[in-house]
């Protein structure tokens, strides 16, 4: 059995962590355009918008039913022959799109699970003394929904991370790509996956800290 | 200057409310009593539209609201007029006791934030809670939350409180503190309109007392009146069964 290439290894690193900042990117690109179409699909499905709610419904099922992967294809290569004015749709561009849509379907089912569990004598209350419906969702629902939520949206965030790695599928050299090309020059592929698999922990090992710490702060806030 | 005429409530077949006229006076305080199911909860949320009656006409102050037309800005005005104290407080559980009454003015009032804190402090004050202004509704007893929930009502303004089995969700080691504040209330002429299993509160406070079965009014009169010499025999057999010590 070989030896692993403990330099290579080394020498690796510095490497591919250039290409880390266009996964975090578009990771965080995708959480943010994600949570606001996940808010606006829950709130249509939890407030039953005539049309728009079905509409919601065929959305989630769509993009919680098929693969990833096969959604990001689609993007890819389907739109833009149904679309010419997207020739060539960038594959940047198509990763946020599919990851936008497929964790955001994800979301707004776990943002509806929370907003369905703030406690309905609130609404109840809120209404009571002459709020709108607007009001209350902003001032009472929202705030108590996030607290529930944010331990589930957060671990999205980290199964986003992650997936941007298929990005390198539809041509973007990000972290994996770029592990991809060294590995194919070297022949040194365990050499190069490892260390793409070290760098993903890393990165998900620091964001569950900023995870544990946000619930410690949400949990405080109401026990006094 | 509170009037319901013909106010009915159905679900699907079931029919809950089934034309209730009642007038209030400013200041009166109106108990209700009367069996589990027959509507009295249902009374009080169509009140406030809480949910929406079938059929009937509402007057609070100078504002009539027709069950049958409706509008989004009359119902808001409605629930402006009115205010609700619920069996399980209902404390918004993401503001302090502090902020939970000074929502409303905040909110709703448009109020500087700072006035109406200043009004909510003079509202704890009166609820003997001063020093829990600070405390989320999780800290504080049932009893306190209670009276939170009570102060909140107060905030309001509103032209009448509707309160449904404020007492019953409590410990009856905290029952005692929640009538004292309704007492104090009444003594300020706060117009209430009362649900209560507490036959005491009814017969010491109420300026009148409705015993409500199958969503209509049966009988009412004033408590000395009601209690000691009760004309309908649902009233009697009802009231044998809650003053076992009266037997009329
Ligand atoms: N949302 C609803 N859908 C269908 N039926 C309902 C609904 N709410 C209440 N009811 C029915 O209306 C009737 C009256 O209920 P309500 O809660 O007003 O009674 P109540 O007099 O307050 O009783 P209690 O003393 O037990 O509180 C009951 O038979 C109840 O089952
Ligand atoms: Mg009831």
């Amino acid at each position: 059995m070989n030896v692993l290439d403990l330099d290579y290894m080394l020498g690796l690193i510095p490497v591919l962590l250039k290409y880390l900042p266009l996964t975090l990117e578009m990771a965080a690109a995708g959480m943010v355009l994600a949570l606001v179409l996940a808010c606006l699909l829950a709130v249509i499905r939890v407030l039953k918008v005539p049309v728009l709610d079905r509409f919601a419904m065929l959305f989630i099922s769509f993009f919680r039913g098929t693969p990833l992967l096969v959604q990001l294809f689609l993007f890819y290569y389907g739109l833009p022959q149904l679309m010419s004015s997207l020739t060539a749709i960038n594959g940047i561009t198509a990763t946020i799109m599919g990851l936008t849509m497929h964790f955001s379907a994800y979301m707004a089912e776990s943002i509806r699970a929370a907003i369905v569990g703030v406690d309905r004598s609130q609404t109840e209350a809120a209404l009571s003394i002459g709020m709108t419906n607007a009001q209350l969702m902003r001032r009472i629902v929202l705030p108590q929904a996030t607290r529930i939520a944010v331990p589930t949206l957060m671990n999205y965030f980290l199964d986003m991370i992650k997936a941007t790695s298929l990005a390198f599928t539809l041509g973007v050299t990000e972290l994996m790509g770029s592990a991809q090309k060294e590995a194919a020059g070297s022949f040194l592929y365990f050499e190069a996956f490892i260390i793409v698999a070290i760098i993903y922990r890393g990165i998900v090992e620091l964001l569950s800290w900023l995870q544990r710490y946000l619930e410690h702060r949400l949990n405080r806030a109401y026990s006094r | 200057m509170i009037q319901l005429k013909g106010l009915r409530k159905e679900y699907g077949k079931q029919t809950v409310l089934d034309g209730i006229d009642l007038d209030i006076a400013k200041g009166e305080i109106v108990v209700v009593i009367g069996p589990s199911g027959t509507g009295k909860s249902t009374l009080l949320r169509c009140i406030n539209f809480l949910e929406t009656p079938t059929a009937g006409e509402i007057t609070v102050g100078d504002l009539t609201v027709d069950a049958c037309s409706t509008s989004r800005k009359d119902i808001l005005a409605l629930r402006r007029r009115t205010a609700f104290v619920f069996q399980n407080y209902a404390l918004f559980a993401n503001k302090n006791a502090l902020d939970n009454i000074a929502e409303r003015l905040i909110v709703v009032d448009r109020w500087p934030k700072e006035k109406a804190r200043q009004k909510a402090r003079e509202i704890l004050q009166r609820i003997g809670l001063a020093d829990k202004a600070e405390a989320y509704p999780a800290s504080l007893s049932g009893g306190q939350q209670q009276r939170v929930g009570i102060g909140r009502a107060m905030a309001t303004g509103a032209e009448v409180i509707l309160f449904d089995e404020p007492t019953s969700s409590l410990d009856p080691e905290w029952v005692e503190e929640v009538p004292g504040l309704m007492k104090q209330l009444a003594r300020e002429h706060q117009t209430m309109l009362v649900v209560t299993h507490e036959m005491s509160f009814a017969r010491d406070v109420a300026d009148r007392v409705i015993f409500v079965d199958g969503g209509r009014i049966v009988e009412q009169g004033p408590p000395s009146e009601l209690f000691s010499n009760p004309r309908d025999p649902r009233t009697r057999d009802f009231l044998r069964k809650v003053l076992p010590d009266q037997t009329a």
